[in-house]
């Protein structure tokens, strides 16, 4: 059956996994910027990371037919020095106009301070200026319903925003309520021990519908699996969901949103 | 889904992992030393299995209610309960 990866960190993974994802019928992965598990000591760390996402990635994936997108940004956990943000904020709009380039993302929040707000608040600012989608970052674990209602009040005081253009990811039972309601679209993240499990993913989609929601396996550099999202879509048919719906969550929707961006094109 | 399916499909995993979770107290129990707000904050959250949306009401009891932003990130890390 063939899926989106939507939200993958390929560049901590091996091209074994580009092949493994392939082979499981993936056709496109998304690569939003992240924490590579230490801090960059200057921008500079940044535009190599801004070049490997935009050049170098794209050609690994096409070995094994996957087409390769991309988000830029400055993540949350680097977020708490301003003067860096502002640094690495301004190499942005060169690479904006880059082919597989879809937006800003993972912007958001990490621990909820106002330095990471700040940084936010500048990058929705950015994404509304070059009119970009944008892919939120909500925190982990016990800051979660915090962060994402503080993210929703950012995303709303800006007027420029267009909810429909925002996808709020690693959604859980006590958040996605929230941001469906904010008629932004909400990803589901499956993690093995934090975030969602394939069994409560598919339980959000009973609840919710199958509207503005995706799945994706956020596989990173730590405990992840770079196949939960066809998985999860095995999991879907032993409950019974039809064909045409579990398409829809892995393939029509993500497809759906990413469009937006003008250079979505498989 | 009917709720024999359901439990067909999931209550061996289920069992499972109510087992771990009660060997994991017991084993805290065992141990020297003392606890801390993390296991104030899972005893709370095992109070929450009884109600009507338990997911949803475990996940919040585990979580920060507070609304304004913290002055300054300590570190990167979050450990699964809000030490209030």
């Amino acid at each position: 059956m063939k899926y989106i990866e939507p939200h993958a960190h390929m560049v901590s993974r091996t091209t074994d996994d580009y092949e493994r994802m392939a082979l499981a019928g993936c056709e496109a992965v998304c690569e939003p910027a992240f924490w590579a598990g230490f801090d960059r000591s200057s921008p500079d760390g940044f535009h190599d990371y801004f070049c490997q996402l935009t050049e170098h990635e794209p050609k690994r994936a096409a070995k094994f037919g996957l087409k390769h997108f991309c988000w830029l940004c400055i993540n949350s956990k680097e977020a708490e020095d301003v003067k860096l943000a502002e640094e690495v904020i301004a190499l942005i709009p060169k690479f904006l106009d880059q082919p597989n380039v879809l937006g800003i993302g993972e912007i958001g929040l990490n621990k909820n301070s106002r330095n990471e707000l700040r940084v936010l608040e500048m990058q929705v600012e950015l994404a509304a200026k070059h009119d970009q989608l944008i892919l939120v970052h909500t925190p982990h674990l016990e800051d979660k319903l915090k962060g994402t209602r503080l993210i929703l009040e950012v995303l709303k005081n800006n007027r420029h925003i267009r909810s429909e253009r925002v996808i709020i990811d690693h959604v859980e039972e006590h958040t996605v309520e929230m941001v469906l309601d904010a008629g932004m679209w909400a990803g589901m993240t499956l993690y093995p021990e934090t975030k969602c499990t394939p069994a409560r993913a598919i339980d959000i989609l009973e609840i919710y519908g199958h509207e503005r929601l995706w799945l994706n396996s956020a596989c990173d550099w730590g405990v992840s699996d770079p196949l939960a999202v066809p998985k999860t879509a095995l999991e879907m048919k032993r409950r019974g969901h039809l064909a045409g719906a579990i398409e829809k969550v892995i393939f029509a929707n993500p497809k759906k949103f990413l469009q937006q961006s003008g250079k979505f094109k498989i | 889904m009917t709720k024999q399916k359901i439990l067909d499909l999931y209550f061996l995993e289920a069992r499972h992992k109510l087992i771990e979770l009660a060997a994991f107290l017991d084993r805290v129990e065992r141990a020297d030393g003392q606890e801390d707000f993390r296991l104030k904050s899972f005893r709370a959250a095992l109070g929450k299995l009884k109600s009507k949306q338990s997911t949803t009401e475990v996940l919040l009891a585990f979580s920060d209610l507070t609304t304004k932003p913290i002055a300054k990130a300590a570190g990167k890390g979050a450990c699964g309960a809000f030490k209030k």
